[in-house]
């Protein structure tokens, strides 16, 4: 038997809460919708779930969510470090539980209230030093240098300085996304569409990012049904096989902050990551339709195109330029709006777009899909999958 | 101070408003609307489509678009007429709040107030408020000053006369504190923390270099084994694995890495924009600070810089980078 990952899990299911500004609900009752949700949408009875997985950062216990579903019993239950670059790597545990018979149906979750209640992006919270800096961001947080825009801005600027890149071109990102949002009734900004004039005339967030170049906050829950191949072929849907999984902390690394290596213009994390994804899948970047890049900054989409090898370092912006990335391209990316456009679940919703679109049931269907690749968070330890038909 | 004798004048006069209305009950100009909805809405962020959405509200349990409870006194309110002062009373709170004014008692602050609703309003109900003063407390001594306490209930019916709801009102009518007494009188400790900079936490690891800042200097953490330098510092070097370390002092001089301008969120303690900097030491490590004396828009990657220790007004020191005029 094969030692790879490939294949040996699949999605069954996916589920989501509305996603919206203000859910007027407790995280819980989110991650409770979602799931139950996922598992009708698989045809999967709660009772049969026996493994879960989220973020670290997920404030909703497994054993809450598994009271109120009426789940009886887990055996497996695992948290991923690092923010959004968790998202992927939730289904890696999953489609390692499955494989290793340690479970038969987990579902991976993240619910929060990320717009109304603690905003990531709020800097300090109040006039004193409340704000409980870990350790590792002693560094950095002095200089009031707390926010995730800054901290990617730090990057951008080495981006666009190497590589001769320029605010349009992660404003193309933008407007890609906001696009194929514009057409997706379950997007924040659904019938929304931006121009690349709207991008450069919105206002400065942390330069050379624009607030367009910042993916939305949002309230809402996402989760992802996980079991075997066998199991999912008897079920509501075809299954969508996972045919690799991978995750990736590269040298120096820090979280969003990796500031001290001796080119800071890439995501060595993701170029190991992609590296898995094809070596456990055997296939190439020319495999691939579709892809759900993460999209919380724009800047970070160029890079990801790179390091996976959908163009050559440095060359991404003119691979957007020539509209590539947008629906009729060559690899139309965050085909649901991204985080830009849909919704700021962690990374999770990109997931559930990655199924819809091997599924062939995205409302922005990519034609004839075989292989999708989804990204997790960047700028951060990463993960990422290949989906793909059975 | 009033005498005492003024003083019991002045409350048999308060007093004896507790119970009466402030005058005839006042209907609102307009019934409610849904312009009047809609803007009250924005005005509060409020989204919910049972206000604002005539079509998803007409498949709420409301059949259609109710007004937000919150907005009840807004049917009511009189206008810009309010704004006018208390020089010609228009009704008896007025004339209260005149009586305690000309007595010395000029300060007005809002303390609290308790809402209560009955049903949801809909488009074409008109709002008819009856305001009675309910109560005046004993004369208290509060940190703005000594003041009485007036509460009012407005009761709100409809058209044909039910009720909508309540609602109780309470103001601290006041003799302001006099600057220099609110001094003497708190002992100093109500003096409002000027905001400072968010602090490092302190560990093993890294608390002796933010101690150097303190002295005056920029360290650099060097490796007991392999001589190599690191920084920000770590327990063990990553080439040799030795936990041996000393630590450099740096000169400061360096070159811009990449920088950033934070323009928003404009959080307390720091002055804006702030221009964040990833700085090359001439020593051959990277580092975090930020950058002064430049405007932002003459920044560049590449341009030489000059570290200095900075020391706060609460003495929290650290390294600040200005540009280097002699590029040798």
């Amino acid at each position: 038997m094969s030692r790879t990952l490939a294949d040996r899990a699949a999605i069954a299911g996916i589920g989501a809460t509305e996603f919206s500004k203000k859910s007027g609900r407790t995280p819980l009752q989110l991650a409770v919708e979602a799931t139950r949700a996922a598992l009708e949408d698989a045809g999967i009875a709660a009772a049969e779930v026996d493994g879960m997985v989220s973020f670290t950062g997920d404030q909703n216990a497994e054993t809450e969510i598994a009271r109120c579903l009426g789940i009886p019993r887990l055996t497996h239950f695992s948290r991923i470090h690092y923010g959004g670059g968790a998202a992927c790597a939730t289904i890696q545990q999953a489609a390692m539980a499955v494989a290793t018979g340690i479970s038969e149906v987990v579902v991976a979750y993240r619910a929060f209230n990320e717009r109304s209640e603690r905003r990531f992006g709020a800097g300090r919270q109040g006039p004193t030093a409340d704000v409980p800096v870990p350790l590792p961001t002693n560094w950095y947080a002095p200089f009031g240098f707390v926010t995730p825009a800054s901290w990617v801005a730090m990057f951008a600027r080495r981006y666009m300085h190497e590589y001769n890149a320029s605010s349009e071109d992660f404003g193309r990102v933008s407007v890609a996304d906001r696009k194929h949002a514009a057409t997706n009734p379950k997007a924040w900004f659904y019938e929304q569409p931006i121009t690349l004039e709207d991008h450069q005339e919105s206002r400065w967030i942390v330069e050379p990012l624009h607030l367009l170049d910042c993916c939305q906050e949002s309230d809402g829950g996402v989760a992802i049904v996980v079991t075997s191949p066998e199991r999912a072929r008897d079920l509501a849907h075809p299954p969508v096989m996972i045919r690799a999984a991978a995750q990736g902390a590269s040298s120096d690394q820090e979280t969003m902050t990796s500031y001290y290596r001796d080119d800071i213009a890439g995501l060595p994390e993701m170029g190991l990551v992609g590296d898995q994804l094809w070596a456990q899948s055997g296939l190439g970047p020319d495999d691939i339709q579709t892809a759900i890049l993460y999209d919380h900054f724009t800047p970070f989409v160029l890079p990801q195109l790179e390091e996976l090898g959908f163009c050559e370092r440095g060359e991404a912006r003119h691979f957007i330029a020539d509209g590539n990335i947008e629906l009729g391209g060559r690899l139309p990316i965050n085909t649901n709006g991204g985080q830009l456009g849909e919704a700021y679940i962690h990374g999770m919703n990109g997931i559930a777009e990655g199924v819809r679109q091997v599924r062939g049931s995205a409302v922005n269907q990519v034609e004839d899909v075989d292989h999708v690749v989804v990204t997790a968070g960047t700028g951060v330890p990463t993960s990422a999958l290949i989906l793909g038909r059975a | 101070m009033l005498s005492a004798e003024k003083k019991k004048e002045l409350e048999e006069a308060i007093y004896a408003f507790v119970g009466k209305p402030i005058g005839p009950p006042f209907t609102g100009r307009d019934v409610v609307n849904e312009p009047m909805i809609r803007q009250w809405c924005d005005a509060m962020g409020e989204t919910s489509p049972n206000y604002l959405d005539a079509v998803a509200a007409e498949k709420s349990p409301h059949g259609g678009i109710v007004a937000p409870p919150m907005m009840l006194q807004a049917w009511v309110m009189q206008g810009w007429e309010m704004h006018e002062g208390y020089d010609e009373p228009k009704n008896e709170e007025h004339r209260l709040h005149k009586l305690l004014t000309d007595a010395g008692y000029e300060g007005v602050l809002g303390t609290d107030t308790e809402q209560s609703f009955s049903r949801y309003l809909r488009l074409g109900d008109a709002v008819t408020a009856d305001t009675v003063i309910e109560h005046i407390s004993e004369e208290k001594a509060t940190g703005a000053g000594v003041g009485y306490f007036i509460t009012t209930r407005a009761t709100f019916t409809d058209q044909n006369g039910a009720e909508l709801g309540w609602m109780t009102f309470r103001v601290l009518k006041f003799i302001p504190n006099q600057p220099q007494q609110a001094a003497s009188d708190d002992d100093g400790a109500a003096q409002p923390a000027k905001p400072a900079r968010i602090k490092p936490p302190m560990g093993h690891d890294n608390s002796w270099w933010w101690q150097a800042c303190t002295d005056g200097k920029i360290q650099i953490q060097r490796c007991g084994g392999c001589e190599k330098l690191r920084h920000p510092p770590r327990p063990m070097c990553g080439a040799c694995g030795s936990m041996e370390w000393d630590a450099v002092e740096s000169s400061g001089r360096g070159t811009l890495h990449t920088y950033t301008v934070i323009h928003y969120p404009q959080f307390p303690g720091y002055e804006f924009p702030i221009i964040a900097a990833l700085v090359d030491l001439e020593e051959g490590v990277r580092m975090m600070s930020s950058i002064s004396g430049c405007d932002y828009e003459k920044v560049e990657i590449g341009m030489p810089l000059q570290g200095v220790i900075h020391e706060d007004e609460d003495g929290f020191a650290l390294p600040i980078f200005r540009p280097r005029e002699d590029s040798q």
